[in-house]
């Protein structure tokens, strides 16, 4: 007979479109991290370590790069012969067929998956942030409370509040009240998108609201179980917890991984991130060349300079290049003599010769200022950059550009180039 | 696939000197990476073979630990697979391997159930890259009975440790002689050879029963003048680590672009054991020239025309020059290392001075123990 204790649903089928041209081809989840990584390591990592080995993965929006990426789980252990993980998008069925309208209505749409592995609990999950989280540990605490449905937190500063969803609490820590982004918050603990129902529980809400449109945990399923008196606790976690949402945070996020000791420690040998590693080789670091303050992944060639930056595998910095405060994901190249500071380069983007990028004055970003800002170039993967242009600050390149793009060999601060359809 | 493999893995050296005491030839680390059996594991499986023995004997812990899952290689299937077969004891025989043929001729067994018909025979302490296919097709169309795998000595090398194979104008072997400093021929084996698997058996229990255990002496010099013996010529890169010396300088060449470029950028790939390690991190003081440096290690000093294994840690002010570091060594601050291998899991302390020569590679072993007091 078939028995998982808990099994774990990931949504992973969101956009992330804050994060601007880097998740134009690939989900937020399939995003490169820290050099070697990809968001969805972070929970699919958790989980194996928690010894939860049941994953269902659900994906709509562009799913290509998490399919391969996820393979049958090898990375993480996850090739089971019974559980593991399977990649979940959505199918048709003989009444109907639709996409996944919200993130309980993408679970609803799996109820069977969940049903045969016959669990006790279900954990839903996020794809979308950089932590360690012991779930066993949150499981016990819902056991323990003998709760229906368990929320895990975290205390954020008071001034940040109003940007999440609040829980209010007794001194049981069982949960009152939910304020969605208040504006005067009464509580800091923010709900972090992570739940542990217990399966009937779960079962008989979804079942409950299976008409209602765009069903949604945190507007519908959560809001419904806590008015008809289940018992929904939060659970308080104390780690790193790191939003990547917008491109600012994400690139933050990068950078704290090079301090001295940094706040989140990917060296921890007893809470590994596993990912899949197709470039094992070593890197090469050339006689002329100059690494200060970097990480840096497998197989990088560099020949130029790079200060205080997070390289990704596969990567070539060329002779004379200048890398500063930037991120380079896999597989990209860096012409010789370019000058780069404050760009999020995605993977496979070749940057000719002499070119200076991230210069100049700071002037908001003429279309979507509110994505592309903080100073920060961003180059959406597979892109083409010519040799010797100049790009400014708060720009954003993407698809195989040539030097006609380019008026006078400059973008602008602010400027976006996009050649949508334009891969090589 | 036409063939099965065979990689001999169970060899020590006394020329490898203290880097044996640890693990056979096979397992040692080579150039931040991998392993040396790696290379013949990812020659086979990019050859198309799907059925592999391994077969260990000397030290095999951190082989069998290195082989432990097959799928890193891409033999974890239901046709065919990789097997370690170390010596065991049975009813009629208690001996360990005592010779490559022997070894061999103890899984016979393994052999007379396989139904292809060719078997490829590798060593596990070579670096190379070489489809074995085209081997076995030259062996086919030459209609030999053994095809060894050869290639032009360099000039200034020391050949004495390997078979040296004399040839007519057609590429048939006419005197193999080992381990000689005699001969004039300059064309060397790699230990590379494919045979029937039928003749195989054949000659494996033939040359038992004249209490013949090594295959080199057992078979190919036995059979030169009456077997077709021929040679198939690799002219890429190819060293073999099996001595102090030459595993230094195996690892230096891949300091070398064009032998990166050949490993590295040009497909097919080498595979190992992937260890999930971060990637590696140099910290505000790291200085770092021609070097290779794989993942997991943290860099706070100055390297230079070094090769520093997975998860090292390098200390403040240290310098390390002309060095191999093993895997997992934590190197004090303060500390000058030169034209030395140091041993894998080591601690080197604080403030020491070890230099070798260039002409005298020194080996550094240290426990590793001594960071957690």
């Amino acid at each position: 007979m078939i028995k998982k204790e808990m099994i774990a649903m990931l949504l992973a089928g969101g956009q992330g479109s804050r994060l601007g041209v880097l998740t134009s081809a690939v989900a937020k989840p399939a995003v490169g991290f820290g050099g070697k990584y990809s968001i969805i390591d972070f929970p699919l990592s958790n989980c194996i370590n928690s010894g939860v080995d049941t994953v269902g993965v659900l994906t709509q929006y562009q799913p290509l790069r998490l399919n391969t990426h996820i393979g049958i789980g090898i990375p993480w252990d996850l090739d089971r012969n019974v559980g593991g993980v399977s990649i979940l998008p959505p199918y048709e069925k003989s009444t109907n067929a639709e996409w996944y309208t919200g993130t309980a209505n993408a679970i609803f749409q799996n109820l069977r998956f969940m049903e045969y592995y016959n669990p006790e609990y279900v954990l839903v999950l996020g794809g979308d942030h950089i932590y360690k989280m012991d779930y066993e540990e949150m499981l016990n605490y819902h056991k323990k409370n003998n709760a229906d449905i368990t929320l895990a937190t975290i205390q954020v500063p008071w001034e940040e509040a109003s940007r999440f969803g609040v829980v209010i609490t007794d001194d049981k820590m069982r949960i009152s009240e939910f304020e969605e982004k208040p504006k005067n918050p009464r509580s800091n603990l923010a709900s972090m998108g992570i739940y542990i129902f217990t399966w009937k529980v779960l079962k008989e809400a979804l079942l409950a609201l299976q008409d209602q449109e765009g069903c949604d945990f945190g507007k519908h399923i959560i809001p419904y179980c806590h008015n008809r008196g289940d018992r929904v606790f939060a659970y308080e976690f104390k780690g790193y917890w790191k939003d990547v949402g917008t491109l600012g945070s994400y690139w933050a996020a990068n950078m704290e991984l090079i301090d001295m000791v940094p706040v989140f420690d990917l060296y921890d040998e007893f809470w590994k991130i596993y990912t899949k590693s197709d470039i094992i080789r070593p890197q090469y670091i050339a006689d002329n060349a100059v690494v200060h303050r970097a990480i840096i992944g497998e197989g990088t060639e560099v020949y130029g300079e790079v200060h205080n930056s997070v390289i990704g595998a596969g990567v070539t910095i060329e002779e004379g290049a200048v890398v500063k405060d930037s991120i380079i994901m896999k597989n990209s190249v860096i012409g010789a003599g370019t000058y780069l500071e404050k760009a999020i380069i995605a993977e496979n983007v070749v940057i000719g010769a002499n070119c200076r990028i991230g210069v100049g004055e700071e002037v908001p970003n003429e279309l979507q200022p509110k994505i592309y800002g903080d100073g920060l170039v961003t180059v959406g993967e597979d892109t083409v950059i010519p040799e010797g242009v100049v790009v400014g600050k708060n720009t954003v390149i993407s698809g195989g550009t040539c030097a006609d793009d380019y008026i006078n060999g400059i973008l602008p601060g602010g400027g976006s180039l996009i050649k949508a359809g334009d891969r090589r | 696939m036409k063939a099965i493999g065979i990689i001999l893995a169970g060899g020590n050296s006394a020329r490898m000197r203290e880097l044996s005491n640890k693990r056979a030839i096979a397992a040692m680390p080579v150039a931040g990476s991998y392993r040396s059996i790696d290379f013949a594991l990812s020659n086979m499986t990019n050859s198309g073979i799907r059925k592999v023995a391994v077969l260990t004997q000397y030290n095999s812990r951190s082989l069998h630990e290195h082989l432990s899952s097959s799928k890193w290689w891409d033999f974890g299937r239901k046709q065919g697979g990789l097997y370690t077969f170390a010596p065991t004891m049975t009813t009629d025989n208690s001996f360990w391997y005592r010779g490559t043929l022997d070894a061999i001729y103890q899984n016979a067994d393994f052999l007379r159930e396989c139904h292809e018909p060719y078997v490829i025979i590798a060593s596990g302490d070579g670096v190379y890259k070489l489809d074995y296919n085209k081997v076995l097709n030259s062996h086919i169309e030459s209609g030999a009975d053994i095809t060894i795998v050869v290639r032009n000595a360099d000039d200034k090398e020391d050949i004495s440790r390997f078979g040296a194979v004399s040839v007519d104008g057609s590429g048939r072997v006419v005197a193999f002689e080992e381990k000689s400093s005699r001969t004039a021929s300059r064309l060397i084996s790699t230990g590379v050879y494919v045979i029937r698997r039928r003749l195989l058996l054949e000659l494996c229990e033939a040359a038992i029963q004249n209490d013949q255990y090594d295959f080199v002496r057992g078979v190919l010099i036995q059979y030169a003048d009456t077997k077709k013996i021929m040679t198939y010529m690799m002219d890429t890169y190819w060293s073999n680590i099996a001595s102090v010396e030459s595993y230094y300088k195996t690892n230096m060449d891949f300091l070398k672009k064009d032998v990166r470029d050949f490993f590295f950028k040009v497909h097919p790939d080498v595979y190992s054991k992937v260890d999930d390690l971060p990637p590696a991190k140099y910290n505000p003081n790291a200085v770092v020239k021609n070097s290779l440096v794989a993942s997991g290690t943290i860099v706070n000093g100055c390297v230079e025309n070094s090769i520093i294994f997975k998860k090292v840690y390098v200390g403040d002010n240290c310098i390390i020059k002309n060095s191999i570091i093993l895997n997992d060594v934590h190197i004090g601050d303060n500390t000058y290392i030169e034209n030395c291998i140091v041993e894998a899991h080591g601690s080197i302390q604080a403030g020491q001075h070890i230099v070798g020569s260039p002409d005298d590679i020194k080996i550094v072993v240290e426990r590793k123990d001594d960071r957690y007091i």
